[in-house]
């Protein structure tokens, strides 16, 4: 059965230091040098994005403007570059976060990706604006491999908070 | 509407309204974006930064690492022998010019005493290698594995055993960024190999140059060779850095359009020679007295009329 509002399936509450746990994982993902090969996902951005839709009272814009810091270290672009477009994201993905909790992982995946290319223009906008070159139309192809990846990951993420599935007749849920 | 004295249980308080907590990150982060691009100021920040995050940089390198290491393994001795056979092929080739190279310096170097010029200092080369491209898309650079441990400085020419590369932007303790020469921040000083005509040469991106500002009727053509001319004090003159591959005269513009593509291996990876910096050129001449009549900008220039 889905994880979704719409199921009758009831999470565990969910553990803080798993969340940072698997934040920091998708930074240290990140980090991996792949250089200029297209269709990479940006790890950090998807695990946000997921928490933010997910928990959006633990995780939110502070998470991504920090997680952004990191990236803009990291991978050698202007500071503030990931910061402005991971907030952006977090505030998008927190505020559909109960909407899209409704539908199935296939369409839940439909809602992340216009926030994940979103992030992408916003990072465009700020490089081309001070003179950055255009990466290619490529580039964009990670934000698809991204939306890919959301039903393989919901499962992931959330396996911590799944409880064995025992029928009892006295208790309806 | 809450009763006087009886506060909202705590699990309502969530802090700021989310549009707030959005304007103060937004602008938080617009003001770092300013800040770097317009003044780079944060440097220091992201220095403390890299440094702290060093450890966790080089474990994520293990894959890569180990994924060449594999590929080397399995290349076969074929392969190695007619590269070893080139090699020893080309050395030779070369081994006529080392030797007169030596003579050469030498003379030259007795004929700047005898002409009382000052003598240049040996400019000494530190190998590095070059370990993966920044994740970046919009600039063009890549991480060398030698820092300011090593004696590394930002704006250090880095060469391959063609031509030039590109600068070194950025020094972290262990390792460099260097920014490559199709890069569209990058310019350098060439001149053309055949006549000596001087002018700038920039990225132009995907992995082409551009030189700029060369009027339409300059003397240039497809196939001519690019050097360094040293006129920035960065890099040596003489360098090889591109070829021309296009010219294009169109009468409506006021410049030539010439494309460049760089005789180094700038997107390939390997390693590289990191030049020491060049002694400091002299002072620019004083040229106060000329500067005071030009008119200052915002005005208009007005003709004297005699």
């Amino acid at each position: 059965m889905q994880p979704t509002h719409a199921s009758r399936r009831i999470l565990l509450p969910v553990r803080n230091w798993f969340i940072v746990l698997t934040l920091f994982l998708a930074l240290v993902l990140n980090l991996v040098p792949f250089g200029r090969f297209p269709g990479i996902p940006d790890w950090v951005a998807l695990v946000l994005a997921f928490w933010c839709v997910h928990q959006p009272l633990k995780v939110g814009m502070a998470a991504g403007f920090v997680l952004g810091l990191a990236m803009d270290v990291a991978g050698a672009s202007v500071m503030g570059q990931h910061a402005l477009a991971y907030v952006l994201l977090a505030f998008a993905a927190a505020g559909w976060s109960r909407r899209v909790l409704w539908f199935p992982l296939s369409q839940q995946a439909l809602h992340v990706l216009p926030m994940l290319l979103g992030m992408q223009v916003v990072m465009l906008v700020t490089r081309m604006v001070s003179g950055g070159e255009f990466p290619g139309v490529l580039w964009f192809l990670s934000s698809f491999t991204a939306t890919l990846l959301w039903h393989p990951l919901t499962y992931l993420l959330l396996m911590p908070q799944f409880r064995p599935e025992d029928k009892d007749v006295h208790r309806p849920i | 509407m809450s009763v006087a004295g009886h506060a909202p249980p705590p699990f309502f308080k969530r802090g700021p309204a989310p549009l707030v907590r959005l304007a103060f990150f937004v602008s938080l982060s617009l003001f770092l974006l300013i800040a770097d691009l317009r003044f780079h100021t944060l440097e220091w920040a992201r220095l403390v930064v890299a440094t702290v995050a060093w450890p966790l940089q080089r474990i994520t390198w293990l894959p890569i690492d180990a994924a060449g290491d594999a590929g080397t393994y399995l290349s076969r001795q074929a392969t190695l022998l007619r590269e070893n056979e080139e090699l020893r092929r080309r050395q030779l080739g070369t081994a006529n010019l080392l030797l007169r190279q030596q003579h050469l310096e030498q003379e030259n170097k007795r004929l700047r005493a005898l002409l009382d010029m000052r003598a240049r200092l040996p400019v000494e080369g530190r190998i590095a290698e070059i370990l993966y491209a920044a994740r970046d898309p919009f600039s063009r650079r890549v991480i060398i594995d030698k820092g300011s441990q090593h004696g590394i400085a930002a704006g250090q020419a880095v060469v391959d055993d063609i031509g030039i590369i590109g600068q070194v932007a950025r020094v972290f303790p262990l390792t460099a960024e260097v920014l490559l020469l199709t890069d569209k921040d990058q310019a350098i000083p060439v001149e053309v190999q055949r006549n000596g005509l001087r002018a700038v040469l920039a990225g132009a991106g995907e992995g082409m140059m551009e030189l700029r500002f060369l009027a339409a009727n300059a003397e240039i053509q497809v196939g001519d060779v690019l050097v360094t001319s040293g006129l920035d004090g960065v890099y040596l003159p003489g360098l090889p850095v591109a070829r021309v591959v296009k010219v294009d005269r169109d009468s409506s513009h006021s410049f030539a359009r010439i494309t460049c593509v760089p005789l180094a291996g700038v997107e390939r990876h390997g390693l590289a020679l990191v030049l020491g910096s060049r002694t400091e050129l002299p002072a620019q001449p004083d040229d106060a007295p000329a500067t005071a009549e030009q008119p200052t900008r915002g005005k208009r220039v007005k003709k004297k009329v005699r």
